[in-house]
């Protein structure tokens, strides 16, 4: 065991956000040409959980910035869990007020992590899914529109701008410049568009792909079908080269994979994150791939991915290359 | 003898809207034969080829689980509710 060189030392919660490890696939990548790699940006590293410290933080900063955010006010925003943790996290650490609208089947841990934080779970109709969290949080905020500041994940560019600014320059440096090809779900699809446009702009050959869901009915935490829900503010369709669509069964089965052969232990988006990339990668000859971890998985033990009909299926049964 | 089953908002495209729809049938299995008669497509959505309950899929009946009941095979009786709930779904088509 050595330290690491870069090991961080902070005043503030804050300082932790972003700065994520970037780590290379090796086994469920077996089969691939040799001049095919598939890196995985590790956001569970972040100190809230996810990759959505980042907005968190950025939002926040800007609210408080513009003067949006004042002491007194209480955030609020409507969230499928991971946002909800980070303006939770960050409330407390920066001393504000906050209330979540959360569907009402999103993860327990998830709601009890939030509630953790001293922050108020509100909970939505889960048949009318996030769509129906967002309606209730624009519902209760026209109450009393004075008492809130509402960061607005789907429809504020601080948002992308978080990613443009920390999770692209860090994906440029991490790879040396190398990456050829970027792939993250869409939920807000703010990873998508700030990391993608910042890549972008230092090559433009990158390509930049969006993974969602296959279907409107589906089992993919944290991810969005644009085609059939509300399209968020910030996400711009002509800036991306591609999409891939994501079958939920199958996304599953390669989060079960990516904890036995890769020892990590994620969540169901970056189970469709990685099938997606291993679906690009068999038609390459060469290429850097990049693709994002949202989470970690421990968040998702009580939830259909590992509590749903019947057993986890054995190694020898799932699918392989 | 008419069940009532709820509607997730992503499946309501093949319910013509309908948030909540009156079948037939003595189990809840039988309930999934009888909307895929009336509505092409929701087993499909339901149930994997092998005719398993897909494992994002979560089917209540009058509040409960039927995983924890008798799967598709758990019976159901008039005035019963049945309420399909995916894992989380966006969706308002």
């Amino acid at each position: 065991m050595t330290v690491r060189p870069d090991g961080l030392r902070a005043d503030s919660l804050s300082d932790l956000v972003g700065r994520t490890p970037l780590l290379r696939l090796r086994e469920v990548t077996r089969g691939l040409p040799p001049q095919v790699r598939i890196w995985a940006k590790l956001e569970g590293f972040n100190p809230g959980g996810s990759v959505k410290d980042r907005p968190a933080l950025r939002m926040l900063q800007e609210g408080l910035r513009s003067g949006a955010l004042r002491p007194g006010k209480v955030v609020i925003d409507s969230t499928s869990g991971n946002t909800g943790i980070a303006l939770a996290m960050l409330g407390a650490s920066l001393g504000f007020a906050v209330e979540l609208v959360v569907p009402s089947n999103a993860s327990v841990e998830r709601r009890q992590i939030i509630q953790a934080f001293g922050a108020k779970v509100i909970e939505s109709d889960p048949l009318e899914g996030s769509d129906g969290a967002i309606r209730l949080c624009r519902e209760i905020i026209a109450r009393d529109p004075e008492r809130y500041f509402k960061p607005d994940q789907y429809f504020n560019e601080a948002n992308p701008l978080a990613h443009y600014e920390t999770t692209g320059p860090e994906i440029w440096e991490q790879t040396r410049g190398r990456v050829t090809h970027f792939l993250a779900g869409i939920g807000t699809s703010g990873t998508i568009m700030g990391a993608g446009r910042f890549l972008k702009q230092r090559n433009p050959a990158i390509q930049v792909i969006a993974v969602e869901p296959e279907d409107s009915f589906h089992g993919l935490e944290g991810l969005k079908h644009m085609a059939s829900s509300i399209v968020p503010g910030i996400y711009h369709e002509e800036e991306l080269d591609d999409r891939i669509p994501a079958p939920t069964d199958e996304a599953y089965d390669m989060v079960y994979r990516i904890g036995r052969e890769e020892g990590v232990l994620v969540g169901q988006s970056s189970g469709a994150a990685c099938w997606a990339a291993l679906k690009l990668a068999r038609t390459l000859d060469q290429g850097e791939i990049v693709i994002v971890f949202p989470d970690f998985g421990d968040k998702y033990l009580s939830t259909n991915l590992w509590r749903g009909w019947g057993e986890i299926p054995r190694p020898a049964d799932l699918p392989s290359l | 003898m008419p069940v009532h089953v709820k509607i997730p908002t992503p499946l309501r495209k093949l319910t013509s809207g309908e948030e909540r729809v009156e079948v037939a049938g003595a189990t809840v299995g039988a309930l999934i034969e009888d909307m895929e008669r009336r509505f092409p497509g929701m087993r499909e959505r339901l149930c994997d080829d092998a005719g398993k309950v897909r494992r994002f899929v979560n089917l209540y009946l009058n509040g409960d689980d039927i995983k924890f009941l008798g799967g598709l095979g758990t019976k159901v009786a008039e005035g019963d509710e049945v309420a399909i709930v995916p894992a989380i779904a966006g969706g308002r088509r």
